[in-house]
């Protein structure tokens, strides 16, 4: 395959980054999308121009840490991660575009790196359960009805990519948020924080910068691991009966 | 030098009781006055951070990631190991640790491996009460299932993600501890040595990766919790990232590395499809339970099949081999881990491999799918059957899939004694990076088992004993071997920088592999070991002559930080062919082929090789020394593994 890549490079954060095009050749349909970027970084590497910087880490789906914005979609043309995509998706002659995640809450660091430490904000202001290693009671003295536990999970399959983020229009994080906020309710161990932690991590998702949420659904649509747009209206839910009966007296 | 590993004495399963009453205790009002450093933040050290943050100590945690969350546990798949005995199937501590020495090999400690047992069933009270979604039964409780051969129920799951599951845990109980103010994180931070001042570790010098800052932190004790080194094979199951820069710096300081020749090759992986490939995919072993393994009987027909002349259902019955099936007749397909990645070698070495590269084995739902239905299958198996389809574009429904072993564990890694310290006081190793507890294979839903084991609920109390020990310790950055040791990695940097030769990271990376992985992989014998020693000498002779490592330390700079990890994995290299040279036995995963039974299975030498070999660094191009720890089995019976 031969290919024409349009890709974004930044310097760091303070230079103002553009496009530049690169064409490369002999790509294989088998080969996944990151290993075509390895392809073109080995050849600007042998030229002994500065390889376009990129985070990925698993390469298996699972990790979060790869993050295109591919062809004007968050990891591409396919519900999956970056990483998870292969060239097979495209055809002999594409042009392809590769941008960073754009938001203002996830500055770039350079090139198509982006700084997501806002997420882990998110979650450092509620999403736990503030139990203390040891002293818990035995696994089994929590029964949780199998269609709360299952429900529960596919919350808690969140992989923190910022995919959502990148989709919508707003730059707001809900889905994410959402997820967490949305999981520890459901489960019997989330019940003594559950409104504050509801208070706390939309304050801080405010706080960080992204967006509201004007219900498009583009987040659910692109998110890899299908977290449902049913946690975000939980998480309003969550939020407003937080409010009205707060537990900070 | 014999090795002490500090084991208390006593009945087995007092050992740990006995040893946590006897350790010494940190007076709650001084926690606060110690300083602990974690490195990494996968299972062992965010459920170590997040532990000790929560006694008091005041902890910084370390990880290149930009996120703690994406440390590589995440990815691990099948579960969690636990002797709960919640299905009433005979499980018990004894039974969970029988099976672990057993599965070992016999070459792991016993009193670490029964400690791990026996903290096994608190690891899941610990993780349901942050809320990790374990599967669970419609009456609510949690589910279990058996894996790996194992012969009861006590593998707890959440999907095919539990890795993820239970990292996120781990984070999220490191995460509050962030928030108030106990742990202090450092993304996209990484290790570059380890400060020791009079023999004992004080603290680490780190470099930002994003501005390229050399900085220096000081501690009273610093935990190495940096996972396993597989990727010195470059193509291997662990992420990109994963290094063994950490280990190895700390190992050149004076912790011994012990064992590393023993690695565990993954039978069910996707096999590699060409040059441009980065990565090595995993698809759970489960996979064993209905898939059946064959290669077509005739080499002439696998070439056919190479071609894509014929298709693999066009091949008859009788033409083809069912090779675990006839080998192995009572255990079939579901052989350990070491013996089905071995055939699979063989059959393909024998030409009879069915991808384009010839180095594929059938993994064939056909018989599965007429017997139980598609549905049937896809309920088990669905994630996984659209995971192969994504990466290969095959639908494995309709045409059996193609798998081939992979790199995927390391059982070595820094020697530690009963509290988990390396050979340097004050230095600890968690969960992969350590030696401990798997002996020469690992069991598995045993990897998750003791990363949680070492953080949670093993280290609050052994560092607690040491640190107690030191109260009167002073730590401070601007001691001059904190500026030694800075100066030394910034030369190092600069050397890397100023090479400006003609060949990439990759490239040096990629021959690296080929030498291990052909030489030091699933069948070693000591003519390959040794010239594979010659090759590694040679190639980092070349690498340090003619690699390419392009742009400035004071940038985000991805070269920069692949040479630094590639420089460890040359040198970890040749201490991993030393090590499997040294051992002049077979067993678990490795096989050296001069050392079989007459039918071609794994030939242990318990009389003059039941030791752990541990190597002590002996200066640059210095062949190390070799420490033992003679291992001592008081409570099970040695015997020979036989899967016929």
């Amino acid at each position: 395959m031969k290919l024409t890549l349009k890709v974004w490079r930044q310097k760091n954060n303070s230079d103002k980054g553009g496009f530049v095009n690169y064409p490369l050749d002999g790509i294989s349909k088998d080969m996944s999308f990151l290993e075509m970027l390895d392809v073109l970084n080995e050849e600007l590497s042998e030229k002994g121009e500065d390889p376009v910087h990129f985070d990925h880490d698993c390469r298996e789906g699972i990790c979060g840490m790869c993050s295109l914005y591919i062809n004007g979609k968050p990891h591409g043309p396919q519900q999956t991660t970056t990483c998870q995509l292969h060239m097979r998706s495209f055809s002999d002659g594409d042009t392809i575009t590769i941008e960073p995640w754009r938001a203002a809450a996830f500055p770039v660091v350079k090139d198509l790196v982006v700084d997501r430490s806002s997420f882990d904000r998110i979650i450092q202001a509620g999403g736990y359960v503030s139990v203390n290693t040891g002293g818990v009671p035995d696994a089994n003295e929590i029964p949780i009805p199998k269609i709360i536990a299952d429900e529960a999970f596919d919350a808690a399959t969140c992989i923190g990519c910022g995919a959502c983020v990148a989709a919508c229009k707003n730059a707001s994080a809900m889905l994410f948020t959402s997820a967490k906020i949305s999981q520890l309710a459901m489960l019997p161990q989330g019940q003594v924080e559950r409104k504050n932690r509801a208070e706390k991590m939309i304050a801080q998702m405010d706080e960080e910068g992204f967006g509201a949420c004007t219900n498009t659904g583009a987040c659910a649509a692109e998110c890899p691991k299908g977290i449902s747009l049913t946690n975000i209206a939980r998480m309003n839910r969550e939020y407003f009966s937080a409010v009205l009966s707060s537990d900070n007296v | 030098m014999i090795l002490d590993s500090k084991s208390p004495a006593g009945p087995l399963a007092e050992k740990w009781t006995k040893h946590k009453f006897t350790s010494k205790l940190v007076n709650p009002a001084n926690k606060r006055k110690y300083e602990v450093i974690v490195v990494g933040t996968g299972l062992a050290g965010a459920s170590a951070a997040a532990s000790l943050a929560e006694l008091g100590y005041n902890v910084k945690a370390f990880c290149f990631q930009d996120s703690p969350r994406r440390a590589h546990s995440i990815a691990a798949q099948g579960g969690i190991n636990a002797a709960k005995n919640y299905q009433n199937d005979g499980d018990s501590v004894f039974r969970l640790f029988y099976d672990t020495i057993k599965g070992g090999d016999y070459r792991a400690r016993e009193s670490n491996v029964y400690r791990l047992a026996e903290v096994s069933v608190n690891i899941i009270d610990q993780c349901v009460a942050q809320g990790v979604p374990f599967a669970r039964e419609y009456g609510g409780l949690l589910a279990n299932r058996s894996f790996g051969g194992a012969q009861v129920s006590r593998t707890f799951y959440a999907r095919g993600q539990t890795g993820q599951q239970l990292l996120l845990g781990a984070y999220s109980a490191l995460s509050r501890q962030v928030a108030n103010g106990k742990v202090k994180l450092y993304p996209r931070t990484e290790m570059m040595d380890l400060v020791t001042i009079d023999g004992e570790a004080r603290g680490i010098v780190t470099r930002n990766l994003i501005t390229g800052a050399i900085e220096t932190h000081a501690a009273h004790a610093v935990l190495l919790c940096t996972g396993g080194y597989g990727n010195v094979f470059f193509l291997s199951t662990n992420a990109m990232g994963s290094n063994v820069t950490a280990a190895w710096r700390a190992h050149k300081k004076g912790a011994y590395f012990a064992n590393p020749c023993y690695t565990q090759i993954h039978p069910t992986c996707i096999p590699v499809s060409g040059d441009h490939q980065s990565k090595l995919t995993l698809m759970s072993e489960s996979l064993r339970n209905d898939g059946r393994v064959w290669v077509p009987k005739t080499v002439e027909m696998a070439e056919k099949l190479r071609k894509g002349q014929i298709k693999p259902s066009e091949i008859k019955d009788e033409d083809r081999d069912y090779y675990l099936e006839r080998k192995y007749p009572s255990f079939g397909n579901l052989v350990p881990r070491d013996v089905a990645s071995r055939n699979a070698k063989y059959v393909c070495d024998e030409g009879r491999g069915v991808n384009e590269t010839g180095e594929a084995v059938f993994l064939d739902f056909r018989d599965a799918i007429k017997r139980d239905s598609e549905d049937a299958i896809r309920a088990r198996y669905g994630n996984l059957f659209d995971m192969y389809q994504q990466i290969t574009g095959e639908n494995p429904y309709q045409t059996p899939m193609m798998i081939y072993p992979a790199v995927h564990y390391t059982m070595g890694g820094l020697w530690v004694d009963y509290n988990l310290m390396t050979t340097v006081p004050g230095l600890y190793a968690l969960g992969e990076a350590n030696f401990s507890d798997h002996g020469a294979n690992r069991l598995g839903a045993s990897a998750l088992m003791q990363g949680l084991a070492d953080g949670y609920f093993v280290i609050p109390y052994t560092l607690g004993d040491y640190l107690a020990q030191n109260l009167a310790t002073k730590i401070d950055a601007n001691h001059p071997e904190f500026a030694k040791a800075e100066a030394e990695v910034k030369a190092k940097i600069q050397k890397l920088l100023s090479i400006k030769g003609t060949k990439t990271v990759d490239y040096f990376h990629k021959r690296l592999g080929k030498i291990m992985w052909n030489e030091c992989g699933m069948a070693r014998t000591a003519e390959g070991l040794t010239k594979a020693k010659a090759e590694i000498k040679a190639l980092r002779a070349e690498f340090w002559k003619d690699v390419k490592v392009l742009g400035a330390n004071e940038e985000l700079n991805q070269s920069l930080e692949k040479a630094h990890r590639v420089a460890d994995f040359l040198e970890l290299g040749e201490l991993m062919v030393d090590d499997a040279l040294n051992r002049n036995e077979s067993c678990g995963g490795h096989f050296r082929e001069e050392y079989q039974t007459p039918e071609g299975e794994a030939l242990r030498d318990d009389e003059n090789f039941a030791y752990v070999a541990a190597w002590k660094y002996m200066g640059d191009e210095q062949e190390e020394e070799l420490n033992k720890e003679p291992l001592v089995f008081e409570n099970v019976k040695l015997t020979q593994r036989s899967y016929k």
